[in-house]
């Protein structure tokens, strides 16, 4: 017990509270800096941060102009953050849910192919993200290649993956989502499975469509998992840092940066630790959330197997 | 194949209820509503579509690495998907005129120490959290939970300072002694449920016949939790190898480095991208995880689904 509990909290209870401390104080690296309080999180957030919030989600999606009180490039990887984590997530938990239906049935070869399925998951990110980074070139991208066989683009005509914000952004959350998905896949997989066929052979029998099964039968039955690997889908997907940082290092024009990526930035490469860490620490509050979420999935589940209080 | 299926209905003269009907009995479940047509559409189709796309990237990574450099940036003449050529050109520069050895051997090396590290400090905090009914064991298993998911993208800055004041920026020991922050939750959360199916009397019987709390722990609890130790080593060896964030902030010099963090960062040329040694570098990196997957396949998904099931 002891080794474990010294290690957590010289190493995670600590950090996590200087952090905190280092978002309250002025230091860059190779110096500690002096308590300066809130003032990191002014400039960032600036004085009015629900204002800031809403423009910068208006002056995005819609195009409107408005100042922002904070720093514009703070709010943009917020605005980012959570458009990556929501769509990326979203795609996810559908395809992973499709992706485990279709694995559930019965067919030849079942054990390898699942095991094959597994394999994004199991090669280091960043060598994966590596792989897209050159399946996403400009001028050698054998996606372009395949396009213009097909006749969508002609002869000349090229496609800037990452260099375009929008493209640059489509791109990363497909690679998210391309790694994501087997996780996803397996864990709803080992769900479905403990669900038992006699339910779907007395719904068949009653004559239910194959949606009405899904829908009455697999979905509530699945519910407490899919909201503990949605959790940890969230929680991973808003805290990126890798794929990003290969894939785009934030650019073009700030459009990929997401929190993680900024704080790193700020503050390991421009030196700012303090505004670095309160960057980081400001997405403690989206994790807490994300955490609540999860707790309550699993106290539904405990309820489900009506089980007591353990 | 054409003249097979012309010649079938005369081999056999069985109406087509009953051949249907016969091949029905060796199938398993509800297959037998299914025709094979719709079986194909809704089956074979939609997970071929995903598959290829899962596997894609690995696949144009392979590829890449034995193509020769002409054919990489030859999208006109040559076929892109396929080579004729195959060359190991690109794997020799990499393990002989590069400091990739050095690397691999960084990464395996700070992998192993920090997963046994965290293996050992795991099992003493899981046993102790399920076994010894001390008040407020509860609370430290939810604790551990919630450790699990505090992501090393808040904690970097602060864990920079900290690795900085310790004197150990820039060893490998900065790695080994941060890793653990990221196993440990993991691991004993793991164990925890390996340790909770052992029944208890085994225990009693031993504690009677005079055992000590320590040769429990070695003659019977580990021993029968093997299962759960691979799953929770192999994971965690995963889960070091796949690290990032940590590796790119507390390391700085090329002898030190780890693959991930050295292949994005050392492969180019200026401008020019060596994509033939870079996807070798990836292809040889992800090399030891996929053996170790491949060996261990119900391993992984265990320790995947368990960690998300507890």
């Amino acid at each position: 017990m002891l080794p474990a509990a010294a290690f957590l909290l010289l190493f995670l209870a600590y950090p996590l509270g200087l952090g905190v401390y280092l978002s309250f104080t002025d230091a860059r690296v190779g110096r500690a800096g002096s308590w300066v309080g809130l003032e990191n999180y002014e400039f960032l957030a600036g004085k009015n941060p629900l204002w800031d919030f809403f423009a910068i989600i208006s002056n995005e999606v819609v195009g409107t102009k408005y100042e922002l009180t904070g720093d514009p490039v703070f709010w943009l990887s917020v605005f980012n953050t959570l458009l990556y984590t929501v769509v990326a997530s979203a795609l996810k938990f559908a395809i992973g849910l499709y992706l485990a239906l279709l694995l559930n049935r019965h067919m030849p070869f079942k054990a390898i192919i699942r095991a094959v399925v597994l394999v994004p998951f199991i090669v280091p990110t960043v060598l994966s993200a590596i792989a897209f980074w050159w399946i996403f070139d400009t001028n050698f991208s054998i996606l372009t290649w395949m396009l213009r066989s097909i006749g969508v683009l002609g002869e000349k005509e090229v496609i800037n993956y990452l260099g375009d914000p929008l493209n640059a952004r489509a791109s990363v959350i497909f690679a998210n989502v391309w790694r994501g998905v087997p996780f996803i896949a397996i864990t709803l997989l080992a769900g479905l499975q403990t669900v038992s066929p006699s339910l779907y052979e007395a719904a068949t029998i009653d004559g239910a469509s194959r949606w009405q099964i899904f829908r009455y039968i697999t979905y509530p039955l699945l519910t407490p998992i899919i909201a503990v690997v949605m959790t940890f889908s969230v929680l991973f997907t808003f805290t990126d840092f890798q794929l990003i940082w290969v894939l785009t290092r934030g650019g073009p024009f700030n459009s990929t940066h997401l929190m993680a990526t900024l704080s790193y930035q700020s503050g390991i490469l421009g030196g700012r630790l303090g505004d670095g860490a309160a960057i980081s620490t400001a997405m403690i509050p989206f994790l807490l959330a994300a955490i609540m979420f999860s707790w309550f999935g699993l106290q539904r589940r405990k309820w489900q197997h009506g089980e007591g209080n353990d | 194949m054409t003249d097979e299926s012309a010649f079938k209905p005369a081999a056999q003269p069985a109406p087509p209820e009953a051949r249907t009907q016969a091949k029905a009995d060796h199938r398993e479940g509800m297959e037998h509503l299914e025709t094979p047509l719709s079986r194909t559409v809704t089956l074979w189709i939609p997970l071929g579509i995903i598959m290829l796309v899962l596997l894609f990237p690995f696949y144009w990574m392979t590829l890449t690495a034995i193509k020769p450099d002409s054919e990489l940036i030859d999208l006109k003449t040559t076929n892109p998907l396929w080579t004729w050529n195959p060359t190991f050109k690109h794997f020799y520069a990499l393990l002989f005129e590069t400091e990739y050895p050095t690397w691999l051997w960084n990464t395996m090396m700070v992998a192993i120490v920090s997963t046994i590290l965290s293996i050992m400090a795991s099992v003493g905090a899981a046993y102790a959290i399920v076994r010894l009914k001390y008040k407020g064991a509860n609370y430290v298993g939810a604790a551990i939970f919630l450790a699990y998911l505090v992501p090393p993208s808040i904690l970097f800055i602060p864990l920079s300072t900290i690795v900085t004041s310790y004197g150990l920026y820039d060893t490998p020991f900065a790695l080994i002694l941060t890793y653990p922050t990221i196993l440990i939750p993991f691991s004993t959360w793991l164990l925890m449920g390996y340790f909770k199916t052992i029944p208890f009397e085994l225990e009693e019987c031993a504690l009677i016949d005079g055992a000590t709390r320590w040769q429990i722990l070695t003659k019977i609890i580990l021993p029968l939790a093997v299962p759960g130790l691979i799953s929770a080593f192999i994971f965690c060896f995963t889960l070091c190898w796949n690290e990032y964030i940590y590796a790119l902030v507390f390391i700085a010099s090329p002898d030190n480095k780890t693959v991930p963090v050295a292949i994005v960062t050392s492969f180019t040329d200026g401008d020019v991208f060596r994509w033939g040694s870079i996807m070798a570098g990836a292809l040889v990196g992800s090399l030891p995880l996929v053996v170790l997957y491949t060996f261990f396949v119900e391993h992984y998904v265990s320790a995947m689904t368990g960690a998300v099931k507890e």
